[in-house]
């Protein structure tokens, strides 16, 4: 029989819960993970990490179109759709292993299966859990942490049916490349996705609700997005509504409205990427203090709930949308449990964000409008990859990044980046604005040279009048 | 996670103290603020509290235990639910830790240095606190508690390993106190308690002033002195008679260049003459070395309703005394009017008090750091004096040297006496 009392129960084995259950077990914890499906959760399985396999095969796709412009010739480029797909599952899986592999390492019992809160007994709270073999079993433990994740959100009439219409999971194991593609929604989802396949050849349309990709973006970068897709032979429409998907054998019929006019475009697939909701259901809410907003756990800044040692993490927990927000919250939530001090709640401000799309982006911290709408003097840089060295050498002259200060207080508001590599980039801000920097320390940190992350440096400078290199 | 309690720097020149006492035992629970142990140094005993609170789990320093380093582990502090010390905790008996990092130079820089330090001999560090204990601040609330005028010393960081950050500095007071955070503070409750003493009781009907940046820099640098400097004291009484003739003939003179020489005009001469002769006595005490001043710079306190500063009259020894008239003067009456030149107050190699005109026969002052003497000059009055086996009056003026014994011993300070009476009871030596 297996041991059913723990210290922890942590439900959902994603990057949010697995985590968890690893800084629970190095501070000697008894710990028990429930998932569903597979360990690492969406992101592992079917979300960041299958994605960015599958954009590396398009980027090295396009640069190989574009080998005459480095001096190479290389003819009769083709692919197989069945290798590319082939190709980011064996990268998940091995990762997805490699996820169990650390359980076993930390000791951490996982428990195939669903789970769902069951009340009490005494002083610890019990969790039922029906087990892929069908079997069931309760657990036990002090406290329990929530990290179920989150879905594609399905709209009335734009329903993913998995065959003409996908959400992100069959776009990312399709039998066949579509040789045209309406994607719904212009978020990091939805936007590389139709990066991939319009790289690798298809047709794509982007309709957009919003007036402009990448809404959450800085509008400086959404405006150059755009630009580079449409360049790219992407076509964007923006204030647009998509309101009826009519379905033919092997094809769909779209009708986009947009400022009051209405078109119909068929496409071959559509990808719905209208956002996700939270994975509130099944888990034995109901009766207790655990309040659902707008599909997800309303919780405090230690990730509690208001239901006697139960938290929430993660996606289910509400936005941002991030794994690495998941990983830092599990983190904290676990430490504020065994009590470790000096724990911090999360900063909002200071999680980076990145889309993995053609030109990349980057950000952190408020955009120019939103450190505008909080009545701040600004002192705004910016530097184009043009006046880059390395960009230029590495043929990737597009793109920029621009930086936001107080300019009373020197503080790093914001950071936002598009270009070549700007999500290996962002880092470097981050660290700047969890240390609490200045302009003064950016100015004074020697950049290498020559690299990308100059323009980070040339950026500050920017800000301050002070830009070198242009 | 066991908690290190360190030995308190309890100044920025402090190296190594004596654990005076332990106000408790291995096992006993301590809240933060508790005072733990009693740390002595030459001129103080300072309580040190637990900033954190927890189980006394080892004590590594007993009682009584001289010459322990600044920094050294004295006792390992477990929390709650720990049962023993973790080894790598307690790096115990080694007679531990690198001999405080802090050397004198690095003294703390202040924005406005009231009382005038010699030249240091190295750079001043930069930032720092009234403690002379680095503070750890991220940048951001370094530049925001600058321009809130908030002293980073009072505040209790919230950050890593207790590092000020933004919010810290954002829900602070501007002129906070300093008081908490650091582990050497003496029992600090709410209204901040002087150093080591009682806590200050405010009953209705009294008044809180907040410090003027003048005055904390005069506290600061005060006690700094008097607990680190090992003050010696001189007292010697000067007959002056021939000095108010001479001063009378010499008025004659200058009061035609439209000034009048003082007294203190005259000493603070004969002070500058007898440290030309005396070169070891203007001089100040490094850790690597003595420092001695090639120019006789004489600094003089003047009191000013914001409080004691001590402009500079340089090159004393090589001025008439009408020229060291004028330009005290002037420097008294801007030092008054708060308009004297950073350089104008800072350096100098000695330094002179004179509280005559109060009617004050004599004083000890507190030597002004990094130099190595202060002359307390007292009232010139008449006095019945027994010359040659009779009764008779002269004027008399008792003068107190305070002598820093790192630079200057006991002998060497009576000779500088010894030369400076000559100069004040044989005015015209001074022309020599």
């Amino acid at each position: 029989m297996a041991e059913t009392s723990f210290d922890l129960i942590v439900v959902g084995g994603g990057p949010g819960g697995y985590v968890a259950a690893i800084r629970a077990a190095q501070l000697g914890l008894k710990t028990a993970v429930v998932e569903r499906e597979h360990m690492g959760g969406i992101c592992l399985n079917w979300g960041c990490i299958p994605t960015k396999a599958l954009l590396r095969t398009s980027e090295v796709y396009g640069l190989i179109k574009h080998a005459e412009a480095y001096g190479l010739s290389v003819k009769d480029v083709s692919f197989d759709p069945k290798k590319i797909v082939e190709r980011s599952r064996k990268v998940a899986s091995q990762l997805s292993n490699g996820v169990s592999m650390l359980m076993k390492k930390n000791k951490i019992t996982v428990f195939d299966g669903t789970a769902q809160l069951a009340g009490t007994d005494g002083a610890k709270r019990k969790v039922a859990v029906a087990l892929k073999d069908r079997s069931n079993v309760t657990l036990t433990a002090k406290d329990v942490i929530l990290a179920t994740g989150a879905r594609a959100r399905q709209l009335p009439g734009l329903e993913a049916d998995g065959k003409l219409v996908w959400s992100y999971k069959e776009a990312m194991v399709p039998p066949e490349f579509p040789k045209s593609l309406l994607v719904i929604g212009s978020g990091a989802i939805g936007i590389e996705f139709a990066s991939f396949y319009r790289t690798m050849g298809a047709e794509v349309t982007v309709a957009e609700v919003m007036d402009r990709v990448l809404p959450v973006e800085d509008a400086e970068v959404s405006a150059f997005a755009k630009k580079a897709f449409e360049k790219q032979g992407m076509k964007i429409l923006t204030s647009a509504t998509v309101s009826n998907l009519k379905k033919g054998a092997n094809n769909v019929t779209a009708t986009i409205t947009v400022g009051g006019k209405a078109q119909e475009i068929t496409v071959d697939r559509v990808i719905s990427a209208v956002g996700i909701v939270g994975n509130v259901e099944n888990i034995g809410l109901e009766g207790t203090k655990v309040k659902v907003e707008k599909t997800h756990i309303v919780i405090d800044q230690w990730g509690f709930t208001g239901e006697p040692n139960v938290y929430a993490i993660g996606d289910v927990a509400g936005p941002p949308w991030l794994a690495h927000k998941a990983m830092h919250e599990g983190v904290l939530v676990v430490e504020k449990i065994a009590g470790v001090k000096g724990v911090h709640p999360m900063k909002t401000e200071n999680i980076p964000g990145c889309t993995y799309c053609q030109p990349q982006v980057a950000s952190i911290g408020l955009t120019e409008a939103a450190a505008k709408a909080k009545g701040l003097e600004l002192k705004v840089g910016k530097f184009p990859f043009i006046g880059n060295g390395k960009a230029i050498a590495l043929g990737e002259p597009e793109g920029f990044i621009k930086t936001i200060f107080d300019a009373k207080t020197g503080e790093l508001l914001g950071a936002h980046m598009i270009g070549a590599e700007v999500t290996e980039l962002i880092q470097g801000y981050s660290i700047a604005k969890t240390l609490e920097t200045t302009e003064a320390e950016l100015m004074a940190t020697v950049f290498p040279h020559p690299t990308l992350s100059e323009m980070m440096h040339e950026s500050v400078l920017a800000a301050y009048g002070r830009t070198l290199h242009i | 996670m066991s908690i290190n309690i360190l030995m308190p720097a309890l100044s920025p020149t402090m190296t190594e103290g004596k654990l005076a006492k332990w106000h408790v035992k291995v096992g006993d629970t301590v809240k933060s603020g508790q005072v733990v142990c009693e740390i002595e140094t030459d001129k103080a005993t300072m309580e040190v509290e637990a900033v954190d609170e927890g189980k006394i789990g080892q004590i590594l320093v007993e009682e009584g235990t001289e010459g322990v380093a600044v920094n050294a582990v004295i006792a390992v502090l477990l929390e709650e639910g720990e049962t023993e010390v973790a080894k790598s905790a307690a790096p115990a008996a080694e007679k531990p830790a690198p001999k405080a990092e802090e050397k004198p130079a690095e003294k703390p820089a202040s924005p406005a240095p009231a009382t005038a330090p010699a030249p240091p001999p190295k750079p001043a560090a930069p930032a720092a606190s009234s403690g002379g204990t680095r503070i750890f601040a991220s940048p951001l609330a370094k530049r925001i508690a600058a321009e809130k005028g908030i002293d980073l010393a009072g505040l209790k960081g919230s950050g890593p390993n207790g590092r000020i950050v933004k919010v810290d500095v954002e829900n602070a007071k501007p002129g906070a106190a300093p008081a908490t955070s650091q582990a050497p503070k003496a029992a600090a409750k709410a209204p901040a308690p002087p150093a080591g003493g009682q806590p200050v009781f405010v009953a209705p009907g009294d008044s809180r002033v907040p410090h003027t940046s003048i005055r904390k820099v005069i506290a600061r640098r005060m006690l700094e002195s008097k607990q680190t400097v090992p003050h010696f004291y001189l007292t010697v009484d000067f007959e002056i008679d021939a000095l108010l003739t001479a001063r009378t003939a010499i008025n004659i003179v200058v009061e035609k260049k439209g000034t009048k020489v003082s007294v203190n005009d005259m000493v603070i001469k004969a002070c500058a003459k007898a440290l030309r002769d005396h070169p070891e006595c203007n001089a100040s005490w490094t850790e690597d070395e003595m420092i001695q001043y090639g120019a006789v710079d004489i600094s003089v306190a003047v009191a000013t309703d914001r409080g004691l500063i001590t402009p500079i009259v340089r090159n004393a020894d090589m001025k008439g005394l009408a020229q060291i008239s004028i330009e005290m003067k002037d420097l008294a009456s801007r030092a008054k009017s708060g308009k004297l030149k950073l350089e104008e107050f800072q350096g100098g190699g000695f330094t002179i008090s004179n509280l005559g005109m109060f009617g004050i026969r004599d004083f000890g002052a507190i030597i002004n750091t990094p130099q190595a003497m202060i002359l307390a000059v007292g009232a010139g009055e008449e006095r019945v004096v027994v010359r040659k086996g009779e009764m008779v009056v002269r004027n008399i003026m008792s003068c107190t040297l305070a002598v820093d014994h790192r630079v200057v011993d006991g002998a060497m300070g009576a000779q500088f006496l010894q030369t400076l009476k000559a100069y004040i009871e044989q005015p015209a030596a001074m022309l020599a």
